[in-house]
C-alpha cells in the first residue's frame, strides 16, 4: 500500500460553463480519516465521483490507491469501497441477502462470503434480523450494515458520501465509532459531511466552497489559525462572502 | 461469473417478492389479448336487419329465409311501409334494411324488373359498406338461382381466400396483437427495473463496483427474459385455445422467434432506462415508444402498403413490423426459417444494436 492513499493535483470538472470542482489539490495519507466539508453544491460529490471513477476529470490528475483515475479506473474499483447517502442497500432483500449480493459482485469466494457474512452479523448484532427485509430494520442498523457491506471486500480506501444525513445524533455518534474502528484496522476513510460537529472527529479536514478548497488541516490547526472556537464558526465565516479576509488567512 | 450469478439471484428476489407486479406482468398480456382480440374485429356478424315487405308473397318469404339462413343476419322487424323504417334506424334497432317493391313476386314471375332497396346505417362507413355487400350478395345469389331455373346457364362461382378461408379477422390481427402486447410489457419491465435502481441510488453502487456494464445489463435482461417466455407461451395458448388461430408452422420456431422479439423489447427498455433517470419518465417513454409505433406502423391493423413512402421507411425501424411478418408466416402460412430468415436477422441485429448502445450509455465515466 502506498504511503498516500489519494493524491489529487489540480483536479477540475466543468459542466458546460459551470465549474463544479475548480483545481483542487490535496493528499490523503493511508489510514487517515479525511473529512470533506462543504455546503450543498460546493462540489464534494463531484469530487468523489471523479475519485471513484464515475466521472472523468476535465483537467488535472489524481491517483487513488496508486492507480491513475483516468487510465486505471477498473483497477481503482477493486481497491475502494463506496457508500452513498442513500445507503445503497436493496430494501426488498434481506440483511443476509444484501451482504451475499455484494460479496458476489466483488468476486469473493463462497467460503469468504459465508465467513464474512457471519462476522458482520455477529459484530453488528444483526443475527436476529438476518432474514428480515432491509426496509423493516431501523435506520441506524441499516446505516451500519451499509458501511459493513462497503468494507466487505477489504478495500484500501472507503468513500462515504454524506453517510449520516437524516440520522439522529445518537445514531450518528455510534456510526462514527464504526468509522474509527475502520480506520484503526488500516482502511483509509474519506468522508463527506455537512455536519460541522462531525468534522471535529476527523484527523484532517478540507473545506470546499464553490468548487475550491478554502481551508485544509487538522481541526485544531484550522481553528487556531482562524482564531475561532469551533469548525462551525470557521465554516460560516468561509462560506459567507464577507468572510473574505478570514478565508485568506485560513487558506493553506 | 460469481458476480453475475449474484446479480441474477438478486433480480430473481426482486421479482418474486413483488408478487403483485409479477402477476400483472404475466397476466396483462393475456388479458389484453382477450380484450383486443374481441374488440378489434371487422367481421360482419349479427347484423340487425329490417325488412319492408308491403305485399308478402312466396318470393319475398323465400328471400327472407335466405337472410335468416345466412347466419350473418338477425331479422329484427318486418314492417309494411317505408315510413316505419325511420324510427328503427334512429334508435339503432336496425343496421340494414331491405325494402321490397310492392308486388315483388308478381313482377319477377311476369319477367318485369323487380326492385329492391338496400339501405344501410353508414355511421361507421367501413362496417356499413361491409354489411351492404353481405346483403347484396344474398340477393344476387338468389337472383342467379332464379336465372338458372329458367335459363340453363350454370355458373358456379368459387371464392376462396388463402390463409384465412373463413375471413376471420382475428387470424390476421392476433399475431400483431401478440407483438404489441409483448413489446409493451417487455420494454416496461426492464425500463422500470433499471430506473428504480437509479432512484434508490443502488445503481451508483453497482457502477462503482468492478461490475462491467455488460454484466449489469445481462443481470437485468436474463430474469425478465424468463418472464417473457412465460408470457409468450400464455399468449400463444390463448391464441390457439380461445381464438382458434391456427399454428400451421413449427411451434418451436415460433417460440424461439417470440423470445427473440422479447429480447429486442427488453433491450429497448434497457436503452430507455439508460437514458432516463426516473421511473415516471421511463414509463412514459416505454409506453409511447412501443404502443403507438406498434399500433400504427407494424402493419397489424393498417396495411403498410397503403401508407406514404416515408412512413413505410420509418416502419422498418420498428421491431414489431418484422415480428408480425414472422408470426403471421409461421402461424397462418406455415412457413419456416428458409422464408423468414431476413426478418429474423433484422430482429437479431436490432437486439445487438440496442444492447451495444445501452452498454455505451452505462460507461458514464467516459463522459
Amino acid at each position: 500500500m502506498p504511503d498516500l492513499a489519494i493524491q489529487a493535483n489540480g483536479l477540475t470538472r466543468t459542466f458546460g460553463a459551470f465549474t463544479a470542482v475548480d483545481h483542487i489539490t490535496f493528499d490523503v495519507r493511508a489510514g487517515e480519516v479525511f473529512g470533506f466539508l462543504g455546503a450543498n453544491g460546493a462540489g464534494k460529490t463531484t469530487a468523489i465521483r471523479m475519485l471513484t471513477g464515475l466521472l472523468a476529470p476535465s483537467d488535472g490528475q489524481a491517483t487513488v490507491a496508486g492507480h491513475d483515475v483516468r487510465r486505471e479506473s477498473e483497477a481503482i474499483k477493486r481497491d475502494i469501497g463506496y457508500m452513498s447517502q442513500r445507503f445503497s442497500l436493496y430494501d426488498d432483500l434481506t440483511v443476509r441477502e444484501n451482504i451475499q449480493l455484494y460479496g458476489g459482485i466483488y468476486d469473493l469466494s463462497g467460503a469468504e462470503i459465508r465467513d464474512r457474512t457471519e462476522r458482520i452479523l455477529r459484530r453488528l448484532g444483526l443475527e436476529r434480523v438476518e432474514r428480515d427485509p432491509v426496509h423493516a430494520i431501523p435506520l441506524g442498523w441499516k446505516q451500519k450494515l451499509a458501511l459493513s457491506v462497503a468494507l466487505l471486500h477489504d478495500p484500501q480506501i472507503v468513500f462515504l458520501d454524506e453517510p449520516t444525513s437524516g440520522v439522529d445524533p445518537i445514531t450518528r455518534r455510534q456510526f462514527w465509532e464504526l468509522i474509527y474502528e475502520t480506520a484503526h484496522a488500516g482502511t483509509t476513510v474519506l468522508v463527506t459531511t455537512h455536519y460541522m460537529d462531525e468534522a471535529e472527529y476527523c484527523d484532517r479536514i478540507s473545506i470546499m466552497v464553490a468548487g475550491r478548497i478554502d481551508a485544509m488541516g487538522t481541526p485544531a490547526e484550522l481553528k487556531q489559525r482562524a482564531g475561532v472556537d469551533s469548525i462551525d464558526e470557521l465554516f460560516v465565516r468561509l462560506a459567507r462572502p464577507t468572510g473574505d479576509r478570514a478565508q485568506h488567512e485560513a487558506r493553506t | 461469473m460469481n458476480a453475475l450469478w449474484g446479480l441474477l439471484r438478486k433480480e430473481g428476489y426482486h421479482i418474486l417478492r413483488d408478487r403483485r407486479t409479477l402477476a400483472v406482468l404475466i397476466f396483462m398480456p393475456v388479458i389484453q389479448v382477450i380484450l383486443f382480440g374481441y374488440s378489434i374485429r371487422t367481421d360482419v356478424k349479427d347484423v340487425r336487419l329490417a325488412i319492408v315487405d308491403p305485399t308478402p308473397d312466396a318470393t319475398t318469404l323465400e328471400l327472407r329465409n335466405r337472410f335468416r339462413a345466412a347466419g350473418t343476419f338477425r331479422i329484427i322487424a318486418v314492417v309494411p311501409t317505408h315510413a316505419d323504417l325511420a324510427p328503427l334506424f334512429q334508435t339503432d334497432t336496425a343496421q340494414v334494411a331491405v325494402e321490397f317493391q310492392p308486388q315483388f313476386g308478381q313482377r319477377i314471375a311476369s319477367g318485369e324488373v323487380a326492385q329492391v332497396l338496400v339501405a344501410t346505417d353508414a355511421t361507421e362507413p367501413n362496417s356499413g359498406s361491409a354489411r351492404q355487400t353481405y346483403v347484396t350478395a344474398v340477393i344476387q345469389n338468389y337472383e342467379q338461382e332464379l336465372r338458372q331455373r329458367r335459363g340453363g346457364i350454370r355458373i358456379v362461382p368459387q371464392l376462396r381466400s388463402r390463409f384465412n378461408p373463413t375471413r376471420e379477422s382475428t387470424n390476421l390481427f392476433l399475431p400483431g396483437l401478440m407483438a404489441m402486447v409483448l413489446n409493451i410489457i417487455a420494454a416496461l419491465m426492464t425500463a422500470l427495473s433499471l430506473t428504480r435502481e437509479k432512484e434508490t441510488g443502488t445503481m451508483e453502487t453497482l457502477l462503482v463496483s468492478p461490475l462491467r456494464p455488460w454484466q449489469i445489463i445481462v443481470g437485468k435482461v436474463a430474469p425478465y427474459l424468463l418472464i417473457g417466455f412465460v408470457s409468450v407461451i400464455a399468449v400463444l395458448l390463448e391464441a390457439k385455445l380461445v381464438f382458434h388461430v391456427p399454428i400451421r408452422g413449427s411451434v418451436t420456431l415460433l417460440l424461439i422467434e417470440g423470445m427473440l422479439f422479447i429480447l429486442v423489447s427488453l433491450s429497448l427498455g434497457i436503452l430507455i432506462s439508460a437514458r432516463t433517470s426516473s421511473q415516471r419518465v421511463a414509463m412514459m417513454a416505454a409506453m409511447l415508444g412501443t404502443m403507438l409505433p406498434t399500433q400504427m406502423l407494424s402493419g397489424f391493423i393498417f396495411p403498410l402498403e397503403s401508407m406514404p413512402r416515408v412512413l413505410q421507411w420509418i416502419a422498418n425501424a420498428i421491431p414489431a413490423k418484422w415480428f408480425v411478418v414472422v408470426a403471421r408466416g409461421i402461424m397462418l402460412k406455415g412457413v419456416g426459417l428458409s422464408y423468414l430468415w431476413p426478418e429474423t436477422l433484422v430482429l437479431g441485429l436490432m437486439t445487438l444494436a440496442l444492447l451495444v448502445a445501452s452498454a455505451r450509455s452505462f460507461k458514464v465515466r467516459l463522459q
